[in-house]
């Protein structure tokens, strides 16, 4: 009796010592059917199916940027700046596509930061232009570059195309200001470039089999960023801030894409789109479906209240979708409209997928929000 | 009544008492490094620009910078403990400063803090510098072999508690009949190695579900048994191991681990005993002088055993306390704290604070990240009394920003045990307009379902 007591003491702690505080390694699984959802398809599709091909579409629509503003540079008409001006926006939605993805080279070269601060700063953009000395790379240069920065140059100099037109080819200012617009298009595609890389590359692997449970685990990190993206950018940052409901007064000005005036919406339901394939697991491009959150939740059997959560979500996204596609422009809403009352109720079911992703799937998922570094109990 | 007399009267080696004086140091001395190796002190109390504070000890607060002396007064006390220097005065140190610690920012609050608390306030009235200690040594007046039986029953008494109280508490239907939380928790443990394919059966969450609760409800009584105590220590091991490798619990496994020794006879802590006194080189031959512990005068000790029977009387009941609230106790928690509800609830929520100038019936929501840490908004969103001080702190941040005259309401979801998320506080109420007390708060929405059990 006395030898054997405290054997079952060192199975535990053999299963305890090979279990480090962040746990993370595979484990073979049966034969048979996989007795718990496996994370790793999950990865697997969101990089191989999302994730990549969205980036490498966003770069294509950057090289056809740069072409647009090449061909206008050679010829100024006002052909050539309306194809430069549509190939700004096909840009513009194909970032809506991709933001969300801020994790790894993302997160490190902090391209949201880079690409889509707005407002823009004008006074700063401007004085830049002036002084033709600037160095884009600077994070005291954000407000003055990316997505914004294009639309005050193509949008919000002149009142019309044909004054555009001459500003850029016989204003006083006009080689700086073509100077200017090409690196801001040369800095956008420099930062995307090694991300895209990246994916095509080394990161993929880190990121599918990092397939582990834990607060470092990908799944985890980025449930986490896409929450944070969804709560901070897509509804504060399109919707709430310019409405004003963080500041009791409407902020019209904070509108993205402000000088185009009539995209808003359009970028804003892109972006909204772009994150519901994303749950669904929806390839880019493609009506197939894979392994995603989802998925998942159906997989843990989250029935609840008579509707699967994924259903509920699902029904919120449409939800939203539906009140902000009713909207005039976001601009016309907020100016035309004290208080602006449909944009509000539109916000409002925006606003209802927040505690849906954040108190109920991530519950159902156990995943900790904002990882929080300390004990329990 | 005669037999308790005679129980008090009962002598036993005083050996159980030192070995477990020094493991609890030792123990706290270490909580106390890894907490400030973390960076938790900055983190969890400097960095927050508001604290969460108890009812009735707002005046609590960290110390800015001196909350690391803080920290320090009680790693050195702990440390003296453990060596038995100046045992009252270390004792009593470290519990107010360790009291104080938990009671400054209840976002952190943790049972086994609070255990600890009350561990180290019984203490403060049994000798447990009577033997192998530095006070022992030098001074030959209070270095006793034997001591009153009843300074080692009440650690075990506070132990058996714990288990049992914890074991009552997982006496419901989400825990029994649901296998809720661990049915959420235990899938997401896949990646630990052996059994973590296991856990994502629905058997082996039931078979954790019903094995915990027995295990705290059995516990006890296993460890007191003379023939079941060493299988007893063995499931001891095994359930506190697993829950460590299993749930971010920090200490707590150890802390109990190294507790439960207490409930083996006095050869075993002479043993241990020995071999300390081997590894450190000291003669332990001076403790073994055959005194008897000597009884202080008769009103000191009246005031020590109504203290300690006081003391025991509240831990019995306070837990129960739950019972005077209407609602489900696990959705109000009004009575959920100090009660030994342990990893019962997987439970989160999302709190939206709108704040309107009732002057001009502009308003605007408030961004929690503005004041709170990720943590504190965490513990803030399904905890009404977090709720209600967060909403006052904001009214009164507010007014001294210009709104005069504001009301702030909160639109709160919360999800518990797997259910989907429901309205938590009624958002049509200003919650500047309540106040807080030990009263049911009426402004929390009903459950709309039951938890049948204890």
């Amino acid at each position: 009796m006395k030898k054997f007591w405290f054997l079952p003491i060192i199975a535990v702690i053999a299963i305890w010592s090979c279990s480090s505080d962040n746990g993370g390694e595979d484990m073979g699984m049966d034969d048979d059917v996989a007795l718990t959802f496996d994370r790793g398809a999950m990865l697997a599709n969101w990089a191989d199916n999302i994730i990549l091909p969205s980036y490498q579409s966003y770069e294509a629509d950057l090289a056809a940027l740069k072409d647009a503003f090449d061909t206008f540079s050679t010829v100024k008409d006002a052909q050539n700046l309306v194809d430069l001006r549509q190939a700004w926006l096909d840009a513009y939605i194909g970032w809506q596509k991709v933001s969300m993805f801020e994790i790894g080279p993302a997160e490190s070269a902090g391209l949201r930061l880079n690409m889509n601060i707005y407002p823009a700063d004008v006074t700063l953009l401007e004085s830049n232009v002036d002084s033709g000395n600037y160095d884009l790379s600077l994070p005291s240069n954000r407000d003055a570059k990316g997505f914004p920065a294009i639309d005050y140059l193509l949008n919000g100099l002149e009142a019309d195309d044909t004054s555009l037109v001459n500003r850029f080819s016989t204003g006083a200012d006009a080689d700086k200001l073509l100077v200017y617009l090409g690196d801001l298009i040369d800095d956008m595609i420099q930062l995307t470039g090694p991300v895209v890389d990246s994916w095509e590359g080394d990161y993929r692997d880190t990121f599918v089999t990092n397939d582990g449970s834990s607060a470092t685990a990908s799944v985890d990190r980025f449930v986490n960023d896409f929450i944070f993206y969804y709560e901070r950018f897509l509804r504060a940052g399109k919707m709430g801030i310019p409405l004003g409901v963080f500041s009791g007064s409407t902020a019209p000005n904070t509108i993205e894409a402000f000088y185009k005036e009539d995209v808003s919406n359009q970028l804003f339901l892109t972006a909204l789109q772009a994150v519901q394939d994303f749950f669904n697991g929806k390839h880019f491009n493609s009506s197939t479906t894979g392994e995603s959150l989802a998925s998942y939740l159906v997989d843990l059997n989250t029935l609840k209240d008579g509707a699967a959560l994924n259903q509920l979500i699902n029904n919120q996204f449409n939800e939203a979708k539906g009140r902000v596609t009713a909207l005039d422009t976001f601009r016309s809403e907020i100016e035309n409209n004290n208080p602006p009352t449909n944009m509000l109720s539109a916000y409002d079911e925006v606003q209802k997928a927040v505690p849906l992703l954040k108190v109920d799937m991530v519950s159902a998922l156990s995943i900790s929000i904002d990882f929080v570094d300390a004990d329990g109990d | 009544m005669s037999s308790l007399v005679s129980y008090f009267n009962k002598y036993e080696e005083a050996a159980p008492l030192a070995v477990f004086r020094i493991f609890f140091g030792i123990m706290m001395l270490w909580s106390l490094i890894r907490f400030w190796s973390y960076g938790w002190i900055e983190k969890l109390y400097l960095t927050p620009k508001f604290n969460f504070s108890y009812y009735g000890l707002e005046w609590i607060k960290p110390l800015g910078d001196w909350t690391y002396l803080l920290f320090i007064i009680c790693g050195i006390s702990a440390l003296l403990v453990t060596i038995g220097y100046k045992y009252r005065i270390a004792i009593l140190v470290f519990f107010l400063s360790f009291t104080y610690i938990e009671l400054m920012d209840k976002t952190t609050y943790l049972n086994h803090y609070y255990f600890v608390s009350i561990l180290s306030f019984l203490l403060l009235f049994l000798p447990a510098n009577a033997t192998f200690s530095v006070d022992a040594k030098y001074n030959k007046d209070i270095r006793f072999q034997y001591i009153p039986k009843w300074n080692i029953g009440v650690l075990k008494l506070l132990l058996c508690i714990v288990y049992f109280y914890a074991g009552l508490a997982k006496l419901n239907s989400d825990w029994l009949l649901d296998a809720m939380p661990l049915k959420i928790w235990l899938p997401s443990k896949f990646s630990v190695p052996l059994i973590g394919n296991l856990l994502g059966k629905e058997w082996m969450q039931y078979a954790f579900s019903w094995g915990g609760a027995a295990y705290d409800l059995c516990i006890p009584f296993l460890l007191l048994y003379k023939p079941t105590r060493k299988l007893a220590f063995v499931f001891v091991v095994l359930f506190h191991v697993l829950t460590r490798v299993l749930f971010p619990i920090g200490m707590f496994p150890y802390i109990m681990i190294v507790s439960a020794i207490i409930f083996f006879d006095a050869s075993l802590h002479k043993r241990i005993l020995v071999v300390i006194s081997k590894l450190f080189r000291f003669n332990k031959t001076v403790f073994d002088n055959q005194s008897y512990y000597k009884p202080k005068p008769i009103t000191v000790n009246k005031i020590k055993y109504t203290i300690i029977i006081l003391f025991f009387t509240v831990q019995l009941a306070f837990p129960w306390r739950y019972l005077l609230y209407p609602g489900e106790l696990f959705w109000t928690e009004e009575g959920y704290r100090f009660s030994w509800r342990v990893m019962l609830m997987e439970k989160s929520g999302y709190a939206q604070f709108k704040i309107v100038d009732n002057n001009s019936g502009r308003w605007f929501y408030v961004d929690n990240t503005d004041f709170l840490t990720p943590f504190q908004e965490k513990q803030m969103s399904f905890q009404p009394d977090f709720i209600l001080e967060y909403a006052h702190f904001l009214s009164k941040h507010f007014k001294e920003n210009g709104i005069e005259n504001n009301a702030v309401y909160v639109y709160c979801q919360v999800a518990l045990n797997g259910r989907l998320s429901k309205t938590y506080i009624d958002p049509e109420i200003d919650l500047t307009k309540q106040k807080e007390s030990f009263e049911h708060k009426n402004w929390i929405l009903p459950f709309k379902d039951e938890i049948k059990g204890i």
